[in-house]
């Protein structure tokens, strides 16, 4: 059974000047031990989607349709203090600055005790071992020595450790990780890919890993769903996606990246923008910017379907020959 | 050919003083501390080429940009200009000449444009401060000469820089550091802050305004995708030096550096067929950098002279290394 | 994108989030209009009132102490009743609206003009400069403005024949006052310069050889001074009313030319022996717009800083 399943999901921000859809029907899932990559432009909804599910959506943005299920359990609709419960304890979560996720004015140590007595029912001196453990895990250097130590004594990347152990704290069976690298330099960005690996092989933890770096992604994912203006784009096994993109979006999009040795004059890329969430086209959100839009793409939204081997799917009507999932 | 060099930087040092306010060093007996951003960097760059520093957050990169902009005072070295040395230079129309010569793009698309002016404005301020229109009319068709020039509509002068999303801003950054008929252009990780997609976008923009207008780029950026892309010649940076200087093609093929190489193996590449064994250790704190090659605390293959004497850039091949190991043939 | 430039600035206004707030805000809209009515009342005093209460010549004993047009013994011409000497309570709190706005606006002013050019001074130029400027504010916080008004009160009292003192009391109270609050307008403008000198666009404004006082005008100024008004509006209100405790005090305006504080002073020495209109119509005035002032002033400052909220 998958650990999270989301499904129909839908996003909304009311604003004065009419109602912002953020997101639209989307649905997914994550096996245990498994890291599905979220990939999207900035403004696409991807960290919207992160943000509710452990419920933390900015009002007036709220879910206005949908199931997230966690281990079975729905927690679509939780109160604040239901989902609190529910975060410390099964959820954890990593964010793009480590610095705003730890308090300057608590000891790593005390701030990873405290975490760990609030949702576990443990002693002072075996929260503090079990918060060493967890130092240890996450690959910081003579714990104990640092286990005193303030979050501005920490360099970047072993601040995004430490809250990264903060996440661990007790045992999540979810990590919602949104541009856990972006803030960090190449040689520290390899560092945590590979601490966020080795934590979904070695504990079975199933990891949502948010970024626009498709080089993360590559590095880092087993699955990876492509998000476009709110939307589900296409989502399968993350060699497939890369080596063989489907959606005609994705296929722009891995063009544009530029890579080393490639030596093109010019770049391919996609002309025009992604659409602005309140002026999205009719049909298919991609289809001015689309070579191959047919009339159907410019009056229905497509639904998924099957467009490769191994549970490939894009959401585009070129594959509308292909069974459709959902 | 000497005067095909556009810009020849020697010995540039660039000192910051990080030191606590005077009474707090004398109560905890502290001597002056400097942040050495830049520690005796030499390169030149030649007419119509692009030229990329290349390194992780905190090598000085930018600090050099800026230098080169005339935005510091810089503690020690030469910047030499098309044959004028920038820190020797007193005369005002001198100084006005070169720095409408020089321009620069930033790379936040939503700090680099003052929120409170049109467009238009923001784009003819050079073309006003050098006086390089005869009159309005002829401001006006400048302007929208540019707006063209850079792929937005003449119409797009009124509006606000609110109005844009960040590829359209740094479209509308581009056509300001035009305004005043550049030859240089200092582009300070002008993508870093966009999207893939649009980032494409403004590299391609870049690239035909070179052909187009025979500009010279000095290009700042951390991604080595980008760096291969857009450069004619790679310099790389580590805590305020340049480890190796290198043709485009040749540093990917052939690394020299053992910094160059770990940077190489580090970043995530699509292919995903390489598993890489990340590096442990992060770049040291370029207060109390380290003796010697600053490098030698990471390299597998630093020596008792690496820790005691700091290598100075030496021709192999077609490129410049700063490597003790490889001068002496241990690589 | 949509297409803006075709607008009219009525419709850029009409369509604009702060007119849409405001218009939203049911107690901001009530509070404007009631400041605006007060503005217009006292400004318009000549026009909208026969009397001139303080001209000697036009009063007339017979009339003193009239209560209220609705008591037993009130009469219609005189709605809110008249002082101790006969004159009309509701035009003299006209006129002192009038006197009370004057200083508080006018304070205001000089406290921003003093206070923005030198926390923008402080802010980009930092070092030396800003530890001199803000150490001077600081100095001069620790003075309260009431200090600072008996002071000058008491110096140009001594020195000045009492003809004289009347004449330039009310600049005297608009200075004191000004000078008591400019180190707020200081500090905001000084945070919002140190954040804006580091953004890059004053990087390529220096680029172009911009000379440094015009990269203060034209780029940090319009980017700074947006927070000092929203503050500003709230100060007006401040100001009024140490305009009229100094006035209650004795040291404000003369009596010649009251403003409410000095008619609440007035009417101070009725009140225990039951002629109660004559303090409370002025204080209730007086509470009404401050009450009003402040409620613009803090729906500004929610507007403008969507942090607060």
């Amino acid at each position: 059974m998958a650990i999270l399943e989301i499904s129909n999901l839908c996003i909304e921000f009311p604003t004065r000047r009419g109602v912002l859809s953020a997101v639209e029907h989307l649905s997914l899932s994550i096996e245990a031990g498994e890291i599905l990559g979220i990939v999207g432009e900035s403004g696409a909804g991807k960290s919207l989607t992160g943000n509710a599910i452990v419920g933390l959506l900015e009002p007036p943005g709220h879910v206005t349709g949908g199931v997230i299920l966690l281990n079975g359990q729905d927690i679509t609709h939780l109160s604040d203090a239901e989902m609190r419960k529910v975060r410390g304890a099964q959820i954890g979560v990593i964010f793009q600055d480590p610095l705003t996720s730890l308090d300057p004015l608590y000891t790593i140590g005390q701030q990873l005790v405290q975490t760990i007595q609030t949702h576990m029912d443990l002693s002072r001196a075996d929260a503090k071992r079990r918060a060493i453990d967890l130092l240890v895990e996450v690959g910081i250097p003579a714990p104990e020595r640092r286990f005193d130590a303030y979050p501005h004594e920490f360099s970047g990347g072993m601040r995004q450790r430490v809250v990264i152990a903060l996440a661990l704290c007790c045992d999540p069976c979810l990590i919602i990780a949104d541009e856990p690298t972006t803030a960090l330099d190449v040689s520290v960005q390899a560092q945590i890919i590979a601490l966020l690996k080795r934590l979904a092989r070695e504990k079975g933890v199933a990891t949502m890993l948010v970024t626009h770096d498709m080089g993360v992604i590559a590095e880092a994912a087993d699955r990876v769903a492509v998000i476009y203006s709110g939307r589900l784009a296409e989502i399968g096994e993350v060699r497939s996606v890369i080596d063989t993109p489907k959606h005609p979006y994705t296929k722009g999009l891995m063009d544009s990246i530029p890579q080393i040795g490639q030596n093109l004059e010019l770049l391919p890329n996609i002309p025009g923008a992604m659409p602005r969430l309140d002026s999205r086209p009719d049909g298919c959100a991609f289809n001015p910017r689309c070579e191959k839009a047919k009339a159907v793409c410019r009056e229905k939204m497509s639904g998924l379907f099957t467009a490769g081997e191994k549970k490939q799917m894009a959401a585009c009507w070129v594959y509308a020959g292909g069974d459709e999932y959902a | 050919m000497p005067d095909d060099i556009i810009l020849d930087v020697k010995g540039l040092k660039m000192y910051f003083d990080v030191s606590a306010p005077l009474i707090s060093r004398m109560i905890r007996r502290t001597s002056k501390q400097m942040l050495k951003a830049v520690d005796g960097l030499n390169f030149s760059i030649r007419r119509g080429e692009t030229f990329s520093l290349v390194g992780e957050s905190g090598c000085g990169k930018s600090t050099v940009a800026r230098a080169v902009a005339g935005l510091y005072t810089i503690t020690d070295g030469d910047i030499v200009v098309e044959g004028e040395n920038l820190s020797k230079i007193r005369d005002k129309t001198k100084i006005a000449a070169i720095s409408k010569r020089v321009q620069m793009i930033f790379q936040s698309p939503y700090a680099s444009l003052d929120p409170r002016w049109r467009v238009r404005d923001i784009i003819a301020e050079p073309i006003r401060a050098f006086h390089l229109a005869k009159d309005k009319a002829d401001e006006r068709q400048q302007v929208d000469t540019l707006l063209r020039q850079v792929g937005l509509s003449p119409s797009d002068g009124e509006k606000y820089p609110h109005e844009f999303s960040g590829g359209q801003r740094q479209r509308i950054s581009i056509a300001r550091a035009l305004s005043s008929r550049p030859e240089f252009l200092i582009c300070d990780e002008p993508t870093s802050a966009l999207d893939v997609s649009v980032q494409a976008q403004i590299l391609n923009l870049m690239t035909e305004l070179q052909d187009d207008l025979g500009l010279t780029y000095l290009f700042i950026s951390h991604d080595l995708a980008v760096i291969d892309h857009i450069s004619d010649w790679i310099g790389v940076m580590y805590l305020g030096r340049i480890c190796e200087i290198t043709p485009q093609p040749e540093l990917f093929k052939n690394p020299l550096h053992p910094y160059t190489r770990l940077l190489l193996a580090t970043i995530p590449d699509l292919s995903g067929e390489t598993t890489h064994v990340p590096l442990e250790g992060e770049v040291p704190n370029p207060i109390n950098p380290p003796t010697g090659c600053t490098f030698h605390p990471r390299c597998p293959y630093a020596n008792e002279r690496c820790k005691r004497e700091r290598p100075e850039l030496r021709r192999i091949g077609p490129s410049e290394v700063a490597c003790h190991a490889i001068e002496e043939g241990r690589i | 994108m949509k297409s803006t430039h075709s607008m009219t600035w009525w419709d850029r206004f009409r369509d604009h989030d702060i007119t849409y707030s405001f218009c939203h805000s049911p107690v901001t809209m009530l509070a404007a209009i009631v400041t605006l009515l007060m503005v217009l009342a006292a400004f318009g005093a000549p026009l909208l009132t026969s009397y001139t209460p303080f001209e000697p010549g036009s009063l007339s004993l017979m009339d003193a102490f009239l209560p209220p047009a609705w008591e037993p013994e009130g009469v219609s011409q005189h709605l809110l009743g008249t002082d101790g000497q006969g004159r009309d309570i509701l035009a003299a709190i006209m006129y002192g609206t009038q006197v009370s706005l004057t200083v508080g606006m006018l304070s205001v002013l000089l406290s921003v003009a003093i206070g923005i050019p030198l926390g923008i001074i402080a802010g980009y130029f930092g070092g030396w400069v800003d530890t001199a400027i803000m150490r001077f504010a600081d100095i001069q916080l620790t003075i309260p403005p009431i200090l600072i008004a008996l002071m000058i009160d008491g110096i140009t009292r001594t020195s000045l024949s009492s003809e004289v003192h009347e004449v330039i009391a009310i600049p005297v109270l608009i200075v004191s006052i000004g000078l008591a609050s400019w180190p707020q307008y200081a500090r905001i403008t000084r945070s919002g310069a140190m954040v804006e000198r580091r953004k890059d666009y004053i990087a390529a404004a220096k680029l172009i050889q911009t000379p440094t006082a015009l990269v203060l005008l034209r780029h940090i100024f319009p980017n700074v001074v947006g927070p000092t008004l929203i503050v500003a509006t709230i100060g007006v209100a401040v100001a009024i009313i140490i305009e009229a405790t100094l006035s209650f005090l004795g040291v404000g305006v003369p009596p010649t030319t009251p403003s409410l504080g000095t008619l609440i002073r007035i009417g101070n020495n009725f009140l225990f022996s039951g002629e109660w209109w004559i303090t409370f119509f002025p204080a209730l005035t007086l509470v009404v717009l401050v009450l009003s002032v402040n409620l613009i002033g803090d729906w500004l400052r929610d507007t403008f800083n969507p942090k607060l909220r």
